[in-house]
Order: structure tokens, then sequence, then C-alpha cells
């Protein structure tokens, strides 16, 4: 019996090859999407926990040398013989790789590397030297001095590791260390560090990555990416589900009439779901495993670019990734099929075959999904003023969207009622009339579109607002010509002498690690100068912010700490000994930690041991001062930095990031395109008895088929339209609501009209080519196929 | 002569071999006239009065319509034939369901570009829709449909009235009055009117009675 009622049920599918192609298709689109941009983040995270594992960052507390300096091999052998159970390490860049010497045998015991060399110390720490690194470093490192490459494919992307001494040959820092690794337990009475070692700080272990703090943002913002692009998808599958089965209820009501039981069929056909969703998911995954290695090569030179943060461009296949891509496609057809499941269990075994009864149920819904819509839409606006957690901005945003979307159909279905009342002509009385009429059939596919094209203008939004601010924010930063950095204090002198003749201003930068406020945060000394004054823009401030700066009577501080430690203008902040009266508030984005601005007087009198390395100059020939101070000074040039050419890095790295959302909105408006396709294909074999009627009135069909086009764009026209506020909503809520829950800043939000016009010319020309097929067939429908309409005999 | 159909043949292709629908048809009908044309099914009568309306082409021969060879005719020109010089009523009704009844009414002349908004609301009355001018065809009975049908067609005032046994789908009493109305109707307009149907006695009401068998005229 089984066998025979699956025979019949899979009947389906063979007369309806389209029907089962669309109900893959959108399958896999939907899952590839989704795990391409899962693929892209699990990669990416694996990258930093890797880093996190591999060199011990956050997890160990350290003792650290004042800013650009390093600590002293003989300061190490003090703290030993004190008996502070200490690890040096020694690292540097070579050939574009953070290479990290480190001593095997004083390091905690579940250091990566440790791991990594416990293998065979000795060769590990003999002369020839032992280089650790995934097969992509150690292409890049290339032949390091004759040491052995060895590669280590759990190693964090980017780092290579070896032994200290090695390090500190091949990176020409003899006798220097970087930092000292403390290990977890220390001997009680060991004397405190200030009396061993002057300069030197201990930096307190972090939880969770620097860089999975500062990458989430980026994340975030794909993931919602992949979700709404599945959600696109799902719309698809339930569409295709919803035809077949409503298409399928003459042959249940026969198999239940020759006495299949009911529950059987239910478990029938859910199998049945079951293996395609299965199947589809095998081919979303491959899909998404090409996507993702398409699109990750940019995305790690934008993760690099922004945050220094190193990800493996080499993608691979984690059982976790493919194993939730499945469960994603699995998940997705039980949520497009579990209604029309439950109702054709539901269905009496009597009830009449109603191949149109799917797009007609959507009409006898309407009023209902019009109070849902509202509802849905008026919690949105309540979360919108009242949100301030992530959960609460997530809700806002599925509440908007999911409301929206079921308020298409009938805000679409009210303006073509008013075209309708202004159309003169019968055809176009007509054409508004039928375009009414197909909007049940049509609207799943138009919420994709809609759904699409929010999300891409969305993402755009805050992208280009991103980059804007970023830009902005650059020039902020970035405001001196030329930026040097001295090996020690005593060339820091020297340097400062040389230059004051030879630029207009020296703008020395040094900062110390100070918790503010219960938040871990730096505190930076600057000088008094026209360049602040005229290019730093405050969130919020007191009239009189720079006087009072320069006077040393206050502070500046970042949004973040504002944000996080309740801070606002006006109230005191306790820096170091000292209190201050906070003078302004500025936007410092991409930074995950909280941030304060001093005057170089009161920082020099709480931080003596700070001595300022960094220097910014600011002259009108740049180039010539960089000249004099390679030729002259002898200052190595890679202890200089012009503006422009971080400018310029900087502007291309957002070019990368913009390759990758541009890929991500041709992709979502590709599935939307999709939809409307499978929709169109599908209804045209409906449409013949409602169109032979007027072709037989006097509408060539070459009319008809124009018609037909000029439906599905304009329907995509007005989806467009509705989109764009949608989108701008959806942008607003990302950038004011989520992006300030979870990372204490808020991006201002900037519109961009000429890149909403692009998206949404590619959204009706999505739309067109889809319903060019169906057009086109109709426009050489022979006019036998039109007759059958009317023919009963021949 | 409104209509002179000389010899024409019509082929359809079949699943095994092709399907000879039409072998040489020859009839004539003038302005005012009625006819009846009967047959078995898959005689070839629906057809025959598809190749008259324009809505299908011949094979070969000749179909002359208010002096219009309309064999010869392209796309665009049998689309406007249907327009404005043939009505066609179908069984089958085939209102067009996104539109009001008195939209549907309408709906041929205003193509046509001759809507009389006055005729119209007098054959709606003749016809007993007056008070289902704002209905959608679906709340309609098949007999009210079918009045719509045979409304629609009239309103636009064609030279010839091709009606495919456009009472096949409604029970006798409904078939009579709505047939009735039909003629009479017919009659005030002066058209010509060709008949399809399978009823003798529909078929006796006729000015004259053609028989088809085979695909030819018996």
């Amino acid at each position: 019996m089984t066998r025979a009622g699956l025979t019949a049920l899979l009947s389906h599918w063979r007369r309806n090859p389209l029907q089962l192609f669309t109900l893959l298709a959108g399958l896999a689109l939907a899952t590839a999407l989704w795990s391409g941009v899962q693929a892209i983040n699990a990669q990416a995270r694996a990258s930093y926990e890797a880093a996190a594992a591999t060199l011990g960052e956050g997890r160990f507390d350290q003792i650290l040398p004042a800013a650009g300096q390093t600590i002293p091999q003989d300061t190490y052998v003090a703290l030993r013989r004190a008996g502070w159970l200490v690890s040096p390490v020694t690292e540097g860049r070579l050939n574009h790789v953070r290479l990290v010497g480190l001593d095997p045998l004083t390091a905690p015991g579940d250091l990566g590397p440790v791991q990594v060399a416990k293998g065979d110390i000795a060769a590990f720490l003999s002369g020839r030297g032992q280089v650790y690194g995934n097969a992509e470093t150690l292409d890049r490192l290339g032949e390091v001095a004759n040491a052995d490459a060895i590669i280590a494919p759990d190693m964090a992307p980017g780092t290579a590791i070896t032994d200290i001494g090695f390090a500190q040959t091949l990176l020409d820092m003899p006798g220097q260390i970087s930092r000292l690794i403390v290990a977890p337990a220390q001997p009680m009475n060991r004397p405190p560090l200030a009396e061993i070692a002057t300069g030197l700080r201990l930096q307190a272990a972090r939880s969770g990555t620097d860089l999975g703090r500062l990458t989430d943002s980026f994340h975030l913002n794909l993931t919602a990416f992949g979700l709404l692009a599945f959600a696109v998808g799902i719309f698809i599958v339930n569409g295709a589900i919803g035809l077949a089965f409503e298409q399928r209820r003459p042959v249940v009501r026969t198999l239940r009439a020759l006495g299949m039981p009911l529950s059987r069929l239910v478990v029938l056909i859910a199998a049945e779901l079951l293996a395609m969703a299965l199947i589809a998911g095998i081919i979303g995954i491959a899909l998404g495993y090409l996507i993702a290695a398409t699109l990750l090569p940019d995305v790690a030179a934008t993760l690099r670019g922004l945050y220094g943060a190193d990800v493996s461009g080499t993608l691979q296949l984690r059982p976790a990734w493919w194993l939730s891509g499945l469960a994603i496609a699995v998940g997705g057809t039980v949520i497009a099929g579990a209604g029309a499941l439950w109702r054709l269990a539901r269905m009496p075994l009597l009830a009449a075959a109603r191949p149109r009864a799917w797009a007609m149920a959507a009409g006898v819904g309407a009023r209902w999904q019009g109070i849902g819509a509202m509802g849905l839409l008026i919690v949105a606006g309540i979360l919108a003023m009242t949100a301030q957690s992530l959960a609460a901005g997530f809700a806002l945003l599925a509440c908007l969207l999911i409301g929206a979307a079921l308020a298409l159909p009938l805000t679409l279905g009210a303006i073509l009622r008013f075209c309708a009342a202004l159309a003169r002509g019968p055809v176009a009385q007509w054409f508004w009339a039928d375009t009414r009429q197909q909007l049940p059939g049509l609207s799943l596919a138009l919420m994709a579109l809609l759904l699409a094209m929010a999300a891409n203008v969305g993402v755009s939004t805050m992208v280009s607002s991103f980059r804007l601010t970023f830009t902005a924010f650059l020039d902020q930063v970035l405001s001196s010509e030329l930026y040097v950095t001295a090996d020690s204090p005593e060339q820091a002198a020297a340097l400062v002498a040389f230059l004051t003749p030879r630029v207009d201003a020296i703008l020395p930068i040094q900062s110390v690690d100070q918790p503010l406020a219960g938040q871990p945060a730096e505190v930076f000394g600057a000088r008094d100068h026209a360049t602040y004054r005229t290019n730093w823009r405050f969130l919020d401030a007191s009239p009189d912010a720079w006087d009072r700066l320069a006077a040393g009577d206050g502070v500046l501080i970042n949004e973040q700490l504002s944000r996080r430690a309740g801070l606002a203008v006006g109230e005191p902040l306790q820096v170091g000994s000292e209190a201050f009266p906070i003078l302004g508030i500025y936007g410092d984005y991409g930074n995950p930690i909280g941030q304060a601005i001093l005057n170089e007087v009161p920082f020099a009198r709480l931080y003596p041991d700070a001595s300022p390395l960094r220097f910014g100059l600011r002259t009108e020939r740049a180039a010539a001062v960089a000249d004099a101070l390679a030729n002259d000074f002898g200052l190595p040039r890679d202890r200089m930095v012009d503006q422009a050419g971080i400018k310029a890095f900087s502007l291309s790295v957002f070019e990368r990031t913009f390759t990758v959302t541009d890929a991500l909105n041709i992709l979502t408006l590709s599935v939307a395109g999709f939809a409307i396709l499978m929709s169109l294909l599908t209804l045209a074999g409906m449409r013949l008895p409602q169109l032979a009627p007027v072709w037989a009135l006097g509408l060539t069909r070459a009319r008809l088929g124009r018609l037909e086009l000029l439906r599905a764009v304009l329907l995509a026209l007005l989806t467009t339209v509705l989109a764009l506020p949608l989108g701008l909503a959806l942008a607003w809520a990302l950038l004011a609501v989520v992006n300030v829950a979870a990372f204490g800043w808020r991006l201002p939000m900037y519109l961009f009209p000429l890149d909403y016009l692009r998206l949404g010319g590619l959204a009706i020309l999505a739309a067109a080519l889809a319903a060019l097929w169906p057009a086109r067939k109709l426009a050489r429908t022979p006019p036998a196929a039109l007759l059958q309409v009317f023919s009963h005999e021949r | 002569m409104l209509l002179d159909v000389r010899h024409i043949t019509k082929t359809y292709p079949g699943a095994d071999a092709p399907v000879p629908v039409l072998r040489g048809i020859d009839l004539t009908l003038d302005t005012g006239q009625s006819l009846a044309l009967t047959g078995e099914s898959g005689s070839g009568k629906s057809t025959l009065l598809h190749l008259i309306g324009g809505l299908d082409a011949p094979d070969d021969g000749q179909i002359l319509l208010d002096g219009v060879d309309v064999a010869a005719l392209d796309d665009p020109g049998r689309a406007a034939l249907r327009r404005g010089t043939v009505g066609v009523v179908f069984q089958q009704f085939n209102l067009i369901p996104s539109l009001r009844v008195g939209d549907n009414i309408a709906f041929q002349a205003r193509l046509a570009g001759r809507h009389d908004a006055p005729w119209a609301a007098t054959l709606a009355t003749r016809m007993g829709l007056a008070d289902h001018l704002a209905k959608y065809p679906e709340q309609l009975s098949g007999g009210q449909q079918q009045r719509v049908a045979i409304a629609r067609t009239l309103a636009a005032r064609p030279k010839l009235v091709l009606a495919d046994e456009p009472t096949g789908n409604l029970d006798e009493a409904t078939a009579g009055v709505v047939l009735d109305l039909m003629l009479e109707l017919v009659a005030e307009t002066g058209a010509a009117l060709m008949l399809v149907t399978h009823s003798q006695s529909l078929a006796a009401r006729m000015g004259r009675r053609l028989h088809l068998r085979q695909g030819r005229l018996a």
C-alpha cells in the first residue's frame, strides 16, 4: 500500500518537473546563501580562536613595557629570580607575517605552540630552528634562514612561531622581549613588580578575544544578510509546496477513497518533503561552499584591513558547518511545509479539488493578514522607541520585516484599486483588475522581492554610512600629514629636536592602558593644537571644551565609554588619582574599549613613566620631511607612515567590503528574481483560461505578452518603492538599536539616493528578466492552445 | 454577402497521424440570416466557428467576412476582426472574472471603440441583469453568466454573432429563456447568427440548418 501510495504521490512531480525544480532550487538557494555566509563567519571565528589559542592573547595576565619599548633580557632574568613565573615572548613582523618567538620551557602548559613544540623540543630549540605555521603562512614567510618549516594546520592564520632566540635573530631584536606571559599560578611571597622593574605594567587577562569583539559587527551584518536571504528562499519553497499540495488534493482524495489511511498519507508526504530537503540541502551546501570560497578572500582582506584580523583565505569544510546547513534546509522545509501538511491532515475526504485554492485562501485570509501585519508593525514601533538590548533589537527587526511582508499584498491591492478607479480605457481597466486578481498568486514572490530589496537598502545604507563615517573619522584621527615612530625615548628627543625647525607642528601620541569607570580603557595625552580643534567632531560637548581641555581642566571620552559607564558631559570621571569633568564625547568607531583624552600636562603628571615615541607631524612638505628624516636623521622608512598612504589603504579595504556586499546584493536579488520567475511560470498554465477570452475579444497575443511583462515590472516597481522606506527603517534599526546594544557606539545614518536608484533598477531588471520568459511564452502560445479553453469538442 | 466560406480545410496534429477536421467546407450567410450548425462530437463544428471568428487560421480555402479574407489576415488583423466584426458567445461563458458584470458587458464594445452606454443599459435590463451590474461573475448563476456573455457580444453590435453551444451548460428551462432573449436581440441588431448546437429543437428555430459529418457538410 505504501509503495502504491508513494508512486501515486511522486507521479505528481514527474508531471510537474518545473514545480519540483522550483521547490528544490528555492530551498537550495536559501540554504546556499545562509550556509555560504555561515562558512565565512565560521572560518573567521575559527581564525580568531586559533589566534587566541596560539598566542594566549587575553587568556593570561601579561607584563608589558611602555608603549613602543621592549623589556630587556636582564629584567626578565631578575623577575624569574625574584620568583615571578613569567615566560618571555618576542614578536615582530617578517614578510607580512607575525613572527612570535617564545620559550616552550617556561610558557604555560596549555599555550598552543607549546603543545606543538613539545613534539620535539630539542629540534625546536636547536640552532637551526623550526618555524611553525599553517601552509598559507609559511608560504608567505618564504625560506627563513634555513629554518625547518613545520606545517601546523591549527595555527592562527598569518602567524608563525619559533624559538625566542631564533626570533630575536630573525627580527633583529637581540636581547629584547616584547612581553612576558604570567603563569596563572604564582608564588605567594613574590615581591611586587615595581620593586624589580620600573616602567612595566601588569595587564589583566581579558575574557573573550579582542578580535572576536572587534569583528562581531561585521559578522553580525553578514549573518543578518544570510538570514534575510534564507527567508527569501523559504518564501519560494512555501509557495511551491502550497501549490503542489493543492494540486495533489484530487490524488490525496482518491487515495483516501481507495482505503489509504490519512495518517499513512501524511507520513509519506512528510518523508517525501524530508528527502527533498536533504537533496536540496546538499546542493545548497555545495553552492554555499562555492559562494564562501569566492567571497572569502575579499572578506579576509576586509577583516585584515579594518581590524588587523588575520583570517585564513582558504576555506575548510567543517562538519559543524555542513551539518548546520542540512539542519537549516530541513528546518526551512518544515517551516514552509508545516501549514500545508496540517491543512492536508484536516482535509475532509470529500473536499473538492481546488487548483487555485491556495491563491484564493490568500484573499479569504486577507483580513486576518491585515490585522497580523498591523499588530506586528505596532509592536515594531513600540520596540523602536524602547528597545535597549540586542534581543529587543532583533525582535524589532523580525516584527518590522514580517509585518511589512504581510502588509505588502494588502497595500499593493489598495494601490491597484486606486489605479483601476482612474483607468479609462477598457484594456487599462481590465489590466488593473486582472493585476489585482493575480496578486494572491504572486504575493509570496513579491514578499520575497520586498525582503530582498529592503535587506539590500538596509545593509547598503549601513555599510555606506559606515564608510562615510569611517572616512570622516580617519580625517579626524589621521589629521597629521606624517607619522613617525622612534625606537627609544632618547631617539624620540633627538627626533623632536631634528624636526622642530622643519615642520609646522609636532604632535606627540602617547597613551597608557587604564581602566576607567570600571571599564577597560586607554588614556591619551594630547597637545593643544588647532589640528584637533579643526578636525575633531563631538557627539556632545560643552561649548568651551577645547579651551578647558587645553587648560587641563577636563577630559574627553569616547562614545563607548560614555554609553557603557552611563557618563554624560559635565559629569566627573576619575582618571588615575585625579577626577576630571567630562568636556566632550567623540565617536570612536571600531574601537572595542573605552578611551579618554587629557591634555599632555595632566597626562604627564598622572603617568610620568609614559613618554611619547610616536609623533604626528603637520607639514605641507611631507615627502621632503620624510626624505630628510631618512637621509639626514637616519630614521628607517618603515618608521614613517604618510597619511595619504593610510587613507588610500583604508579606502581600498572599503572597496573590498563593497565587493562582498555587492555580491550579496546581487545574489539576494537573483533569488527574488528567481521567485518571481517561478511564480509566473507556475501561474502561466492557470492564466490561459483568464487570458483566452480577452484574446478572443480582440487583443493580440503579442499585446497580451507585453501586458504580462508590464504587469510584472509594475508590481516589482511598486514593491521596490515600498521596500525603500522598509529598507531605511531596517538600516535605522541596525544602526540605532542593534549596533548600539551590541557594540556601544552608534553610527550616524546617511542616505544614498543614487545607490537606492541603482538597487531599484537591479530589482526591476530582475523582475523584468524573470517575466520575460513567461511573457514571451504567452505571446507565442499557439491559437490552438488558447482555443482549447473554449473547445469542448473538436 | 456577409459571409462566404470557400472550400476551407483544417487538420490538427494527432498523436500518431494528422487528424483532418474540416475537409472542404463551403457556405454563405447574409446579414439578418440565422444558421444552425449541427453534427456529432468531433465533426468540426466548433473548429469551423473558430475559423470564421478569426480565432484560428484554416490550412486552405477562403473565408470572406464583410469583404475581408479572414484566412489571409495576420494576427493583429484577426484581432481587429474579433473586436469589431464578430462576436462570439461561448458555452463556458468566458467572462472576465476580475471585472464586474457592468464592465464585462461593456468590455468588447469599448474595445471596438463603439461603446453605447444606453444600449448597454438596455441590454442589461432586457437580460435581467440590471440589479447585478456591480457584482463579479462568480457571484452569478450559470444562466445569469451566460446572459452577461450574450449581452457583452451584442453590446458591440457585431455584424456576425457566433454562438458555440450557448445553452449547453444550462438546464432546459433556463436554456429556453436565454435562447429566446438572444434570438430576439440578435434580430433587433440585424446581425447574422451562426449557432453551433447538438440540439435538434434548437436548430429548428434557426433560418437554415447545416449538418457536419466527419468534416464535410452533409
